[in-house]
């Protein structure tokens, strides 16, 4: 028994990032009440706990545990909520309590549903119709979540951190402390990402952008290893904002010839050029739709599989099963710890090459 | 998720695998060739193996 | 893909949209722009420090070409002095050794003119001795035989015989 609870700890520490919707979900979860009561079916656990990992949420969480009076217990703290629903709304995500109870602000009610906030009754209803999809209303949510903060958070870090890289410079020209380290990975960005894909010439407009995004994915990448567990780029909407100025970057900087060759390729006959506009015009939304699969995709599936390996520590619950699976959840962990640099390595580069695309100068539209 | 789906979806990391892996062989080769290019052509790689998992991971999405 | 769209939450791409364009200004006023221009303006100045010596690199060499050339002439002008005083040497030598011989050779031709001058006064002398000793000797013997006339005519003759033969 003290065993099981210490790897119930375990559990807890490493999943960090916990969320209990349960009191509002007994109306689903009965028929899986019926065949085990006491102990709620493990993988079903697991998988909810991964599930809820991945998702965003309202409040700043560091780990949550469960009293042996089966309270949820949460330590961390509450972020503000902003609505908009016929004006703004703020208010302090503890009112929410981790979706146990229900917001009041000047006589409206709001309550937390799958990490959702609807327009509910002063008791928290919530209707459902056919597709067990909520009907309440849904006011438009702008709230400042966890992954925002983070996103914040790191932000300003990066202000700081390469802030004070740059003022290192002003005292002599050799980097000295954390430019040390951070220079060549600059240096590598421009020599080897945007002036080979780019160009000598137009490089420069792209620069910051390229920076900014390179050490961001990987900054927040890495921090989405750690306990902290707040993965940001596996949410679709980070990525799809990324790609999204990739994308308004690429055609607003784009030159008469980028043009041309979407709607009218040179070098190929008339009814080519007719078949092909369409498909290039595709592909310009493709490009950028690729980086942002590409990126929410990876991560994801990291820490799934990460966290599946993790969870079946506690499935097996023996002695071979439980270090083999630590053993294989650590060679993975290193090999995430690659791809957080990976990704954001081949986010750079393939947008430095739709920019290049963009800016180049074809001089050999004979050869097409 | 269903049979079709289960299924649908090896097919795609069968396929997205066989295509890496033959980027990653040539470029092998490519560079055992042209030990001088490897910079390059770790690049092209790299890019290659980007698109097709691009496309791999959009298959997997839609599956 | 549903899924996907049904997690996709405005209100976050709303939020990352605008921190992350604020953050690229920001980090392009406050780091991105000093620490490229910093690094390019190390870049210049190593390049430009690398021609410099290249250049003081060239400009030793041609001093060092310079001065090579201009031992080369010294020394090629030591030589020829060198040469020249040795022929001049010689040339003083040869010259001397001839005036000496010149000098030598008029000596000794002066030596025998005297010698010959002397040797004629010499002999100049002895005949003219020779005469008188011979006119005192014939007058003494002519005074004895002038005693006796056919001694006297003997003597004529025989006399006159010795003119013709001399």
């Amino acid at each position: 028994m003290h065993r099981i609870n210490i790897v119930k700890l375990l559990s807890l520490l490493l999943l960090t990032v916990t969320f209990s919707v349960h009191a509002q979900d007994e109306s689903q979860n009965d028929n899986h009440a019926e065949n085990s009561h006491t102990v709620k079916d493990l993988k079903t656990e697991i998988k909810e706990y991964i599930s809820h990992h991945l998702l965003d949420s309202h409040d700043f969480t560091l780990f949550s545990y469960t009293t042996v009076e089966g309270d949820h217990k949460y330590i961390g703290f509450p972020l503000p909520v902003i609505l908009w629903d016929n004006g703004i709304k703020i208010f302090s995500s503890s009112k929410l309590h981790h979706g146990e109870s229900v917001a009041e602000l000047n006589g409206e009610y709001f309550s937390l549903y799958h990490n959702k906030i609807y327009k509910t009754d002063a008791e928290g209803t919530i209707t459902f119709d056919n597709h067990q999809h909520p009907t309440n209303s849904k006011p438009l949510d702008f709230s400042l979540t966890k992954n925002v903060a983070f996103i914040i958070l790191v932000g300003l870090f990066m202000l700081w951190m390469f802030n004070s890289m740059a003022k290192s410079y002003k005292k002599s020209t050799i980097p000295s402390g954390i430019g040390r380290f951070l220079e060549p990975i600059i240096l590598y960005v421009r020599n080897d990402i945007a002036i080979p894909n780019i160009g000598e010439k137009h490089y420069k407009k792209y620069m910051s952008y390229l920076l900014t995004v390179f050490f961001f994915v990987w900054i927040i990448n890495l921090l989405g290893l750690t306990p902290l567990g707040v993965n940001v780029t596996n949410n679709i909407a980070v990525t799809f904002a990324l790609a999204l100025i990739t994308y308004l970057f690429t055609t607003f900087t784009a030159n008469k010839n980028y043009w041309k060759h979407i709607f009218w390729m040179p070098g190929v006959p008339l009814p080519m050029k007719i078949i092909l506009a369409p498909i290039e015009l595709l592909g310009t939304f493709i490009k950028p739709f690729s980086l942002m699969i590409r990126l929410y995709a990876n991560i994801t599936a990291g820490h799934i599989v990460l966290m599946s390996i993790i969870g079946l520590m506690f499935i097996f619950k023996n002695w071979i099963g439980s270090p083999l699976s630590f053993g294989l959840a650590f060679a993975l962990a290193l090999l995430e710890l690659l791809v957080a640099a990976l990704q954001a390595y081949i986010f750079t580069m393939l947008s430095a090459l739709y920019f290049g695309m963009a800016v180049e100068e074809h001089e050999h539209s004979e050869h097409h | 998720m269903t049979i079709p789906n289960i299924v649908g979806a090896g097919l795609i990391v069968i396929g997205a695998g066989l295509g890496i892996g033959r980027i990653g062989g040539s470029a092998m080769d490519a560079i055992a060739r042209q030990p001088e290019a490897s910079g390059k052509i770790q690049t092209a790689m790299l890019i290659a193996a980007a698109l097709i998992e691009g496309i791999g991971f959009a298959a997997l999405f839609a599956a | 893909m549903e899924k996907l769209i049904e997690q996709f939450s405005l209100g976050l791409f709303v939020w990352q949209l605008i921190l992350f364009v604020g953050l690229v200004l920001l980090l392009k006023k406050f780091a991105w722009g000093p620490i490229l221009n910093a690094v390019n303006e190390r870049e210049e100045g190593i390049k430009d420090a690398l021609e410099e010596a290249e250049n003081a690199r060239k400009e030793i060499q041609n001093l060092t070409a310079d001065n090579e050339r201009i031992l080369k002439e010294a020394r090629s002008e030591r030589d020829a002095m060198l040469k020249e005083a040795r022929e001049m040497k010689e040339s003083i030598i040869t010259d001397a050794k001839e005036e000496a011989k010149a000098q030598a050779s008029k000596v000794v031709e002066q030596a025998q003119a005297t010698i010959q001058a002397e040797k004629h006064a010499a002999i100049a002398d002895l005949k003219n001795q020779v005469a008188e000793l011979s006119v005192g000797i014939a007058e003494k013997v002519i005074r004895a035989e002038l005693t006796n006339k056919d001694k006297q005519i003997k003597l004529v003759e025989e006399m006159l015989k010795e003119v013709t033969i001399s």
